[in-house]
């Protein structure tokens, strides 16, 4: 914010008709909470396509650094043995 | 129609007419609101504003469409929603003064849109409790969405009244120029009066209460001063629901309908 004549940027989150989860759709302005839920109401559903928004300062995202990709996720793709996909399954079991 | 004592001709005029004033607000500030599109103080708030915009228009065609089926009841012919939007006349136009009042800052555009949310939803409930189903199912449908609009312009009273000292002064000063124009959402003329007896219309005087009520709440919560009743225009029978206009509407519908009446048959 520039002098306080900027409003802060948000991220907002929509759990679509059939979705579970909130998935990141994108960001926009607002001055405060109440009108960033409002804002996103009317940029991010206006084709029906959420139930629920969730919106958080961008300020207050944290996220992995791109640097630290390598340590951070290469170990984990030679452990197969952590899908898991060596049980066999009964059939009577769904959504799995 | 039934119940309002007159011959069933003179009664479906009525109601026409009716519908039109119910339709004409509707387009009118929908055409308003058109006029910022791409100019709006920030991209979210442009988009915002043309959905209150395109919410109204759709509104507005549903009454239109019915006018024109009530129009073909007693008339000749009855005219579809696009004759009846794009080739009738300021003076043939209903719309309450309020709606036609130019733009103005985004102030003026904020204060005009809650002072009229605030009646419509108001006048909308009603409305879905009218005898006649189809005004009913309309009302119904057209007061979720109006449902909104309140809480949005709501909103932007508290925050820019109640915001720096140049937005609360900006708000303040729209608010005391628009008030004279909020006497006519609550006149009823001889019309009203014979289709509210009927069951059909909405009774704006008993919106009235309920209207000041609520938005003195929003008005105290954004530390705005609610004006007192001066001289309010259209009230006596001669306002924009008898389809005595202010200059401004000319303007506009001349911009709204240059294209259909220059090109009749234009499709899209």
């Amino acid at each position: 914010m520039s002098a306080g004549t900027e409003w802060p940027l948000w991220e907002v989150f929509i759990r679509s008709q059939h979705g579970l989860a909130h998935r990141h759709v994108g960001s926009l302005h607002a001055p405060d909470a109440a009108m960033a839920i409002r804002n996103a109401r009317d940029v991010y559903t206006r084709r029906n396509e959420g139930v629920s928004i969730w919106v958080a300062r961008s300020a207050d995202l944290h996220a992995s650094s791109p640097d630290e990709r390598d340590a951070l996720f290469d170990p984990a793709q030679d452990k197969v043995y952590r899908h898991p996909t060596f049980f066999p399954m009964p059939d009577e079991v769904k959504h799995l | 129609m039934t119940g309002t004592g007159l011959p069933p001709a003179s009664a479906d005029a009525l109601l026409f007419d009716y519908l039109l004033r119910l339709a004409d607000s509707d387009i009118v500030l929908a055409q308003r609101l058109g006029e910022w599109v791409g100019k709006g103080p920030v991209l979210e708030e442009d988009i915002a504003q043309t959905n209150v915009g395109l919410d109204l228009l759709g509104q507005g065609r549903l009454w239109l469409a019915y006018a024109g089926e009530v129009e073909a009841r007693y008339a000749t012919r009855g005219r579809d929603e696009n004759e009846l939007a794009y080739f009738r006349d300021g003076s043939e136009y209903r719309n309450l003064l309020l709606v036609e009042q130019p733009n103005g800052s985004y102030a003026d555009t904020l204060v005009r849109q809650f002072l009229y949310d605030a009646w419509h939803l108001r006048m909308l409930d009603a409305l879905a409790r009218s005898r006649d189903e189809r005004i009913a199912a309309i009302a119904a449908k057209a007061s979720k969405e109006v449902r909104y609009h309140v809480e949005r312009s709501s909103g932007w009273v508290v925050r820019l009244g109640d915001g720096t000292d140049e937005s609360h002064v900006r708000m303040q000063r729209a608010l005391d120029a628009l008030w004279m124009y909020t006497g006519e959402l609550f006149a009823a003329d001889a019309s009203d009066d014979a289709l509210v007896a009927a069951g059909i219309a909405a009774d704006v005087t008993a919106l009235r209460e309920p209207w000041r009520q609520a938005v003195g709440d929003v008005l105290a919560e954004a530390t705005l001063a609610m004006p007192s009743d001066g001289w309010m225009q259209g009230v006596h029978g001669r306002g924009g629901r008898q389809g005595v206009h202010s200059e401004h509407l000319g303007q506009l519908l001349a911009v709204m309908q240059s294209l259909p009446r220059a090109m009749p048959d234009a499709r899209w």
